[in-house]
């Protein structure tokens, strides 16, 4: 076997459409370089960023991860609606049917595992240490690890535009058509290794957040005065735990499918394929709940702040996350009702399916209900938030006649399917999260986002989505099945497709105003600047410490002793306890994560191209790695004191 | 723009929407909502259904999100404003209680429906029930009538008021077997038979199709499903006997090969046996020595 | 005590706390594979089933190596607390040496298998039993490298608090790859002999 594996130079992509991709990649990365270079700003790169254990710096970096990850997946979206509006009857479009295939699985895989998981640790990595008045996570270098997996995944994945190129069985990659058998080239190995790495990075997460949380509170902050993001987080973080390591399983087992010749889910040798759709819906379905809820979590927060109110029903809130992560686990055949599972089987787990409603249905009664008699100022945040309700309403609507076993018999893997978690996931996790990006930018940038562009953007991406998913919603019942690269104009379906690429274009516009919102409201922060550190007159612990807040976020560690801590200690005035400055410990700065990734993303090239030595090397090196970092002890600094309060001094400084 | 200009160009613009959309739908033909035999029928009514009991709690939601955001906003001084409210345990119990209502009728009407739609279930029926053994290939699908002795690609015909029994087996990747028109899919899988039981009421051609990704040329694995009077029917399969192909062993394997020109072919006669060597071909031969196996 | 201190020990009452949520993740992967297994376990595609492989003897020694390390793991645990270094290191030799013994005898038997033609390629049966088994013996390979790092550590530093938080939850890692092993000795051998 030669050095390379099955690596040649043929393994390159060509294409005009793929060699576009790989320009703009390459493009990006040399314009990134250059920029680097040019401001000589390597050292700061280094320093300020690359070596980090600060998880605010990791969480902006998991939101620059995503965002760009995004704007891939954007991209690809867009090909599908332009490669489905003109590809009738004789006119093939200008997609092959592999490549189109590669470009839908992209798209779902990126979507989910490396744009929405991405959005939602960066929030959580920003704002859960200070909602519960932490100075850090339990576990700042494992966070680092964490971030750098998830990005050395998604590197590895897109790595696939360059050389060899991606699966094209659809986002989940059923066997057996994911077998070596129909799908011999690397396009899967390139889905395993990506996911594997990054889902690692997930699950690492999962625990570090759980220990957070669980035991770094502020004193006096019982589970029961947590502020809900946090409630909602906790949620997720137990549903990851438990789902993630099925997924890493699934995962290997696929794998050595492929790579050992074994029969996990092969048709011939007793394999079994029913079994992986079973395996990974047991992870898929928690999956989405583990997306949805730190959404929720960001509209309660939103919701609350800006109807000047306290949550509506805390208590009906928790006990809501706690319903939904448990019945999520108790759902996954809901997505193959059309397996022939047998009557009982299936209305069981369709009446599992319809009963998350409810526990998800008084969570939204508990938001109007936070806006009934309050002052409801409609910030862009708050905009997201009403365009919410609007489309997870549908959406839900449409779950639960999905969720009669019958009645997904006629609605299963056509568009109407497509439409309907594109409304939950765009409308319920895609505007959760920009809700909460745009509620919590300025406390980390200390400057608000431009409230018109950001309007704008709300505006065409909440119409561009009723243009783009109620065309899918009709065809679907016309018949129109997912994952088409052609059909027959004879089926009228012709017209609708149209629609649903103009839609799209309004969505892409709507992305364009972010842009230039992020941009303008950089320019312009002079304007903007938020220099009380509570600039929407908020209500929990957050809005208490300076915006951006200090490395150590709370020089003073707060007491806590209600629910809306920071709004009752506005409210009762209570006096700042006199200023008594300690030193403070913090993790030092280490390439190490970096590092350790990089040898994963080794170990998966290796993987992928059957280049074992690589895989070994990078997997000994991982070992050493952790071997060293463990044998050293001193992973800390002090900062003193005086530093403490040389620094808070010129925070104030600032601000007057 | 004043806010009243402002909803005034909203709604008329919204109002034009609409109209254009319910012309347009008016008009287009959506096999789903337009059923042509009872399985599809009782789909229908089913999400009609889901869709009615939905707007019980989907109605109170819209208003009150447009009418708490009116009256609340915070321009409005005259509104109440409750900045301690932040609960109630009356008000909270109706939206645990009500949905709970509603989703309980949904479990009585999933369960019932569930059994009665089971796609395993043969349908009542005076007349005798047609077999039908369906092959999903790469990319295309077969049609085997064993009562019949014939068999077709692409193409298959059926009596009306006649109770058809699908028995389905893949010899590809899984696929999905849906006549949206009839009634409800179910997946073809290799190595093992799954059924579906449909009747058509009304003759016409459907639209027949694969609704599970199956490779390269999936998007072609899309089929005619024509519903005839029986003489029609029988017409059809006298023609189909005059044929000059078998479907031997031969045959099947160049047929079985991957391929996506979308074929129409028929066949007079089909081997005894064919689909459950088909199913059981996934089976272990019954000697079968370790050398084989790859080692 | 130091605020430095302080701030040490309640950081390491959390690496105790996340090693038991790692844990429960890792029970989990474990769990997959014990339900694929469970599911494959008839699909012998015609090969031999566990009845006609497996020699429960061979299978018993295995498991009381694996119990009798996890017993000296614990006393090691016990003489660690005690503050006894020279004990602590000559018990987790022993485990040490145990353990390797354990992942001798499960590499013979994969070879054996392996060799007589019955590889994992063979059936999905075998496939899952390799993959399940060998899920376990990676485990304990990564259990073995860690042992010999913090022996090393304990023969340079002793038996710093430290290093005794260290040990408390390789101690956990071994006793729970115990009771997995007692797991797959039920799931797999057992019940595939018995059926």
């Amino acid at each position: 076997m030669s050095l390379l594996g099955r690596l040649n130079l043929q393994a390159i992509q060509h294409g005009w459409v793929i060699a576009a991709g790989q320009l703009t990649l390459v493009g990006v990365m040399l314009l990134v370089l250059g920029y680097l270079t040019f401001t000589k700003r390597w050292k700061w790169l280094w320093r300020e960023w690359l070596t980090t254990v600060d998880p605010k710096r990791i969480g902006v970096m998991y939101i620059l991860f995503a965002g760009l990850m995004g704007l891939r997946g954007l991209t690809d979206a867009a090909m599908m609606r332009a490669q489905q509006a003109v590809s009738v009857g004789g006119n093939h479009g200008f997609l092959s049917p592999d490549h189109y295939q590669q470009i839908f699985t992209a798209h779902g895989t990126i979507m989910i595992f490396f744009l929405a998981m991405g959005l939602m640790f960066g929030l959580i990595n920003l704002v859960v240490p200070l909602q519960i008045g932490s100075r850090d996570v339990a576990f700042p270098f494992l966070n680092a690890t964490s971030f750098w997996l998830y990005a050395m995944g998604g590197m590895l994945l897109n790595l696939s535009l360059v050389i060899g190129g991606f699966a094209a069985t659809g986002w989940l990659a059923y066997p057996p058509l994911s077998e070596l058998a129909y799908s011999p080239g690397v396009g899967v190995d390139y889905w395993i290794w990506g996911l594997q790495v990054a889902g690692i990075g997930s699950l690492l997460s999962g625990i570090n957040f759980m220990v957070t949380i669980l035991r770094m509170r502020a004193p006096g902050m019982s589970l029961m005065k947590m502020p809900m993001f946090c409630w909602s987080v906790l949620g997720s973080l137990s549903l990851i735990i438990f789902a993630f390591p099925i997924l890493t399983a699934t995962l290997t087992m696929l794998a050595l499918d492929r790579t050992l010749g074994m029969h996990f889910f092969t048709s011939y040798y007793g394999g079994n394929p029913m079994m992986y759709v079973n395996l990974i819906w047991a992870w898929g379905h928690p999956e989405v709940y583990i997306l949805i809820l730190p959404a929720f979590g960001v509209f309660s927060e939103v919701v609350a702040t800006f109807s000047r109110k306290p949550l509506f029903g805390y208590k009906s809130m928790v006990w809501a996350i706690w319903g939904i992560v448990l019945l999520s686990f108790l759902v996954w055949l809901h997505h193959f009702f059309t397996m022939g599972a047998g009557a009982d089987v299936n209305a069981f787990f369709g009446i599992m399916t319809m009963a998350i409603a409810v526990p998800t249905g008084v969570k939204i009664f508990n938001w109007l209900f936070t806006m009934y008699r309050g002052r409801v100022r409609f910030a862009t945040p708050m905009l997201w938030f009403m365009g919410f309700v609007a489309l997870f309403t549908v959406g839900g609507v449409a779950g639960v006649i999905m969720a009669l076993p019958p009645a997904d018999f006629q609605l299963h893997n056509s568009l109407f399917l497509v439409a309907h978690f594109h409304t939950m996931i765009v409308g319920g996790v895609v505007f959760g999260y920009l809700a909460g990006l745009t509620y919590w930018f300025p406390k980390f940038t200390g400057f608000k986002l431009n409230e018109r562009l950001g309007r704008y953007a709300f505006y065409c991406w909440f119409f561009g989505f009723l243009l783009a998913f109620v065309p899918l919603y009709i065809l679907g019942l016309m018949g129109a099945t997912r994952r088409l690269d052609h059909y027959d104009p004879s089926l009228g379906w012709h017209q609708l497709f149209i629609v649903a690429g103009i839609g799209v274009a309004v969505i892409c516009a709507g992305v364009g105003f972010q842009v230039l919102q992020l941009i303008v409201s950089i320019r312009q922060r002079k304007q903007n600047l938020d220099t009380t550190g509570d600039p929407w007159n908020g209500r929990t612990l957050e809005w208490s410490t300076a915006s951006p807040p200090p490395a150590y976020n709370y020089a003073v560690i707060p007491n806590v002793e209600n629910k809306d801590a920071f709004w009752a200690m506005k409210k009762l005035k209570t006096p700042l306890p006199e200023t008594r400055y300690e030193s403070i410990t913090m993790p030092k700065n280490t390439i190490m994560p970096l590092v350790i990734a990089s040898f994963a993303f080794a170990l998966g090239f290796g993987m992928i191209w059957h280049m074992y030595w690589l895989s070994i090397l990078g997997l000994l090196a991982i070992i050493s790695c952790i071997v060293i970092r463990g044998s050293a002890d001193e992973h800390e600094y002090v900062l003193s004191a005086a530093q403490v309060r040389q620094t808070e001094e010129a925070l104030k400084e600032r601000y007057v | 723009m004043s806010t009243k200009t402002k909803t005034v160009v909203g709604v008329v613009i919204a109002v034009f929407i609409l109209f254009i959309a319910a012309t347009y739908l008016r008009s287009a033909n959506i096999p789903v909502l337009e059923p042509a035999g009872p399985i599809g029928q009782k789909e229908k009514r089913l999400i009609v259904e889901a869709v009615l009991l939905s707007l019980v709690v989907v109605i109170p939601v819209y208003v009150m999100l447009v009418g708490f955001a009116w009256r609340y906003r915070e321009g409005n001084k005259k509104a109440k404003y409750s900045p301690e409210l932040d609960g109630s345990r009356p008000l909270e119990s109706i939206w645990w209680g009500v949905p709970i209502i509603l989703i309980t009728i949904l479990a009585v009407i999933a369960w019932r429906s569930s059994h009665e739609l089971d796609p395993f279930r043969s349908l009542s029926s005076t007349k005798p029930p047609l077999d039908i053994q369906v092959v999903a290939l790469d990319w295309k699908w077969l049609f085997i009538y064993p009562q019949q002795d014939v068999a077709s690609v692409n193409y298959f015909r059926m009596p009306v008021d006649r109770p058809i029994n699908f028995q389905i087996t893949s010899d590809a990747p899984m696929n999905s077997f849906w006549i949206p028109q009839l009634g409800g899919q179910i997946y073809a899988m290799s190595g093992m038979a799954t059924q579906l039981h449909l009747e058509a009421t009304k003759t016409g051609d459907y639209l027949g199709e694969s609704a599970n990704i199956s490779g390269e040329g999936f998007a072609d694995m899309h089929f005619t499903a024509a519903a005839t009077s029986q003489p029609d029917f029988d017409a059809w399969v006298r023609g189909l006997k005059k044929s000059p192909n078998i479907l031997g062993q031969t045959a099947y394997d160049r047929l079985a090969r991957p391929g996506h020109d979308n074929l129409v072919a028929y066949y007079a006669s089909a081997q005894a046996g064919l689909f459950d060597q088909i199913v059981n071909k996934y089976e272990a031969p019954v000697y079968f020595a370790p050398a084989e196996a790859g080692l | 005590m130091s605020r430095v201190e302080t701030a040490r020990q309640e950081a390491e009452s959390k690496t105790l706390f996340g090693f038991w949520v790692y844990l429960m993740t890792d029970s989990v992967l474990f769990a997959s594979f014990f339900a694929t297994f469970a599911v494959l376990r008839n699909s012998t595609y015609g090969g031999p089933s566990g009845e006609t492989l497996f020699s429960l003897p061979f299978v018993l020694a295995e498991t009381l190596i694996l119990l009798t390390s996890s017993f000296s793991c614990g006393l090691a645990i016990l003489s660690a607390r005690q503050g006894q270094k020279n004990r602590v290191l000559w018990l987790f030799g022993l485990t040490f040496l145990l353990g390797l013994a354990f992942l001798g005898l499960e590499l013979h038997e994969f070879s054996h298998l392996y060799y007589e033609g019955n590889g994992w390629r063979r059936s999905g049966f075998l496939s899952a039993f390799f993959s399940l088994v060998g899920t376990h013996g990676l485990h304990i390979t990564a259990g073995l490298i860690w042992m010999a790092v913090m022996m090393s550590k304990v023969r340079s530093a002793g038996l710093t608090p430290f290093n005794l938080k260290r040990l408390t939850m390789l101690s956990l890692f071994w006793h729970f790859l115990d009771i997995i092993w007692i797991f797959i000795f039920t799931v797999v051998y057992l019940l595939g002999v018995a059926s």
